[in-house]
């Protein structure tokens, strides 16, 4: 358990003055991440709005060491420098200790980073792939990704007379890292942040790779004010829309945060503009269906983690 | 200087120097030629003849990747490839010598689909010729021994940091076997020396961001650094080969003559093949046929006026390129030889396009090559600026 006294002396890896969106999660995600830690961090990221935002030349908003290869491999950029690491450690010419984490947004880590991402896995190198999940293509301006949910409006499965958005469910990531078996895959939220440096602890300390997929609500993308960030965070976890677990060796479930009152999906809806039109009445049956799917996995979930409903 | 008589595969004289360069990090994924010898390689660690990291990765991107963030921790780093494999990892290339990376590839030169083929060509090189990769060239087992080593040395140079890609072409010299001398351990140890790089990510009280985002104001400059380190290897390149005959007994140089001197008429190559145009000028010059040669070792930077110099006497030269550029005007070499010639000489330049997807290139190709060249120096004409040579019509 982190203790907020303890936690306000540790150094932030992450700097203002970076040119993220105000109300953005991913900067919120990233510095509860590195909270965790005492042990220095090497941070790879791939391409996207965290990258730029935080990279502009000759700037860095990185106390921590940073590096940016590209889109589609933070894992595998982070995994040479996590070997790098190993191999100088035994050839003593690196004395510290450090910890490694790579850091993809959806579309680099659900999409165009999968492989390489389940390639860090398989191999089993002590890093934490955190993603931060926004759920679209935000940064080329909100284009549908695998973890766009069902119905979300979005630049390029757009809501139009004969759509209602984007037709797919986003594909079960977690689950995917789950069954390679790893030592500790975990959901979290920013809303949660006890539970996510907590998490982040766990997945830092374990030796062997650690994955986290985190929602990061997105003002822009998501359509809502930027001061609803959290609110909207705690909303997804309330619903059971975005449900917070852990899952560690493949097999030991563990479900971190059960709502007293779990909320209707409406709720979540109705908060942002992407989902907006999902309230017409036409759409009613989409929004029962969505609703019916949050329940069954919510089920589901809990039967694997031994709680009852 | 000592050293031991061996006879190795091409492939096999890499992964001795690999071993001998032991490096911190070797990341890599199998492919056709490239394959046999990173497994001689993998074999070394297993046995514990070096302790160098090997990240297996699933796929070339990856390894590239890979390479790039060992580098940027500090780390002295390899892969090998071909072909598709390098295509997969083109991406990752050029952002490897942008950020400055000193890592060294060992390329075994393989045709690009399609239609797939696995045998010889350069398309596979050619297709990074402007990644701001230094590229040597070998024409034998024993050369792509030296290159390798000699390319740490000036991938790591201070004033350089530029990967360098060491090519030798696939089947060909990669898996054909060669006598071959192989160096002292210690000697190449010594010759290697120590990575000490100025920025990694492996230092918390320094910490440093590798890869920033780079807008107009600043993406210019650092190309133009790229550029500048480029040209400034040339002598890096000639200081280091130097240095290194004291053990291998010759001094590399970036363009090599053979008979070219008093030569009337020579063919400028890439790869094994220049070593089978030895045995035919030799037999030229038996006939009394002013025949001569010039072999390409460094081909980025490109020598561009000790080219034009070596040339600067001949009556007709034929420039050879395994890669075609598909009907620019003749493959990459002849396109840069031109220009390096041109309003420099009036000399007629041919270009042979040749032994794509590992066609032969044998004796009666290169004589062909040479009779039309004694054609040209007689007429001062030149028939076809570009012919496909050894190609059913």
């Amino acid at each position: 358990m982190a203790n907020l006294k303890e936690l306000n002396k540790r150094k932030e890896v992450l700097c203002g003055g970076h040119r993220m969106c105000a109300g953005c999660g991913a900067p919120i995600i990233v510095r509860q991440m590195g909270l965790s830690q005492e042990i220095p961090l090497v941070v790879g990221s791939a391409t996207g709005c965290l990258e730029v935002s935080t990279t502009p030349n000759p700037f860095t908003a990185w106390n921590c060491s940073f590096v940016h290869c590209a889109f589609e491999n933070s894992a595998a950029t982070v995994s040479g420098a996590e070997a790098a690491y190993r191999s100088l450690r035994h050839r003593g010419k690196v004395k510290e200790e450090m910890r490694f984490v790579a850091l993809g947004g959806d579309g680099g880590t659900y999409d165009i980073g999968l492989q390489s991402l389940s390639g860090m896995l398989e191999r089993g190198q002590r890093i934490l792939y955190l993603c931060y999940n926004n759920e679209a293509y935000m940064n080329t301006g909100v284009q549908r990704s695998s973890a766009t949910p069902r119905g979300t409006q979005t630049t390029t499965a757009p809501v139009g007379l004969k759509s209602i958005g984007k037709k797919q469910y986003p594909k079960d990531l977690t689950g995917i890292a789950v069954a390679h078996r790893i030592p500790f895959v975990a959901t979290a939220s920013p809303s949660h942040w006890n539970d996510l440096i907590t998490k982040s602890q766990k997945a830092l300390s374990v030796d062997g790779p650690a994955f986290m997929n985190v929602i990061s609500p997105c003002p822009l993308g998501w359509a809502y004010p930027s001061e609803k960030t959290i609110e909207i965070a705690k909303l997804a976890v309330d619903t059971c829309f975005w449900p917070l677990y852990e899952v560690e060796n493949g097999n030991s479930w563990k479900l971190s945060y059960k709502p007293a009152a779990k909320k209707p999906i409406t709720d979540y809806l109705k908060a942002q503009g992407r989902f907006r039109h999902l309230l017409r009445p036409e759409n009613a049956s989409v929004v029962e269906e969505i609703q019916k799917r949050v329940d069954d996995d919510w089920a589901a979930l809990l039967k694997r983690c031994g709680v009852e409903a | 200087m000592s050293k031991k008589l061996l006879a190795l595969t091409g492939n096999d004289a890499a992964a001795y120097a690999m071993k001998q360069i032991n490096p911190d990090v070797v990341a890599a994924y199998p492919i056709t030629p490239q394959t046999s010898l990173m497994e001689k390689f993998a074999q070394f660690v297993a046995d514990g003849e070096l302790d160098t990291e090997i990240v297996l990765v699933e796929s070339e991107h990856s390894a590239m990747s890979a390479c790039v963030g060992a580098s940027s921790a500090g780390a002295r780093v390899m892969t090998a490839t071909s072909s598709q494999g390098l295509a997969l990892m083109w991406e990752i290339v050029y952002i490897a010598s942008s950020y400055r990376l000193p890592i060294v590839m060992p390329l075994v030169n393989r045709a690009l689909s399609g239609p797939i083929n696995i045998h010889c060509d350069h398309s596979d090189a050619m297709g990074i010729r402007d990644s701001g990769w230094i590229q040597l060239w070998a024409e034998n087992a024993q050369e792509v021994y030296d290159n390798l080593l000699q390319a740490i040395r000036i991938a790591e140079n201070s004033d350089i940091l530029l990967p360098v890609v060491v090519n030798y072409d696939g089947f060909i010299i990669s898996h054909a076997i060669e006598n071959m001398y192989l160096y002292d351990d210690a000697e190449v140890k010594k010759f290697v020396g120590e990575y000490k790089p100025k920025y990694t990510l492996l230092d918390p009280k320094k910490p440093t961001t590798f890869g920033g985002f780079d807008l107009p104001d600043y993406y210019f400059e650092h190309r133009r650094q790229m550029a500048d380190a480029m040209t400034k290897s040339a002598k890096v390149i000639a200081d280091v080969a130097k240095e290194f005959s004291k053990i291998c007994g010759r001094e590399y140089k970036s363009i090599e003559g053979y008979k070219l001197e008093d030569a009337e008429v020579a063919i400028v190559a890439l790869g094994s093949t220049v070593g089978t145009a030895r045995a035919v000028v030799d037999d030229l010059r038996e006939k009394g046929i002013k025949a001569g040669l010039l072999k390409i070792r460094m081909f980025r930077p490109f020598p561009e006026n000790e080219i034009a110099d070596a040339l600067k006497h001949l009556k007709a030269i034929a420039v050879l390129d395994r890669a075609d550029a598909l009907n620019a005007v003749g493959g990459p070499l002849f396109d840069e030889i031109r220009a390096a010639l041109y309003k420099k000489s009036t000399i007629p330049v041919v270009n042979y396009v040749y032994g794509l997807g590992g066609r032969d290139m044998g004796l009666l190709e290169i004589n062909k090559v040479y009779s039309d060249l004694a054609e040209i120096a007689k007429t001062g004409r030149a028939k076809d600026l570009v012919t496909y040579l050894g190609v059913r019509d």
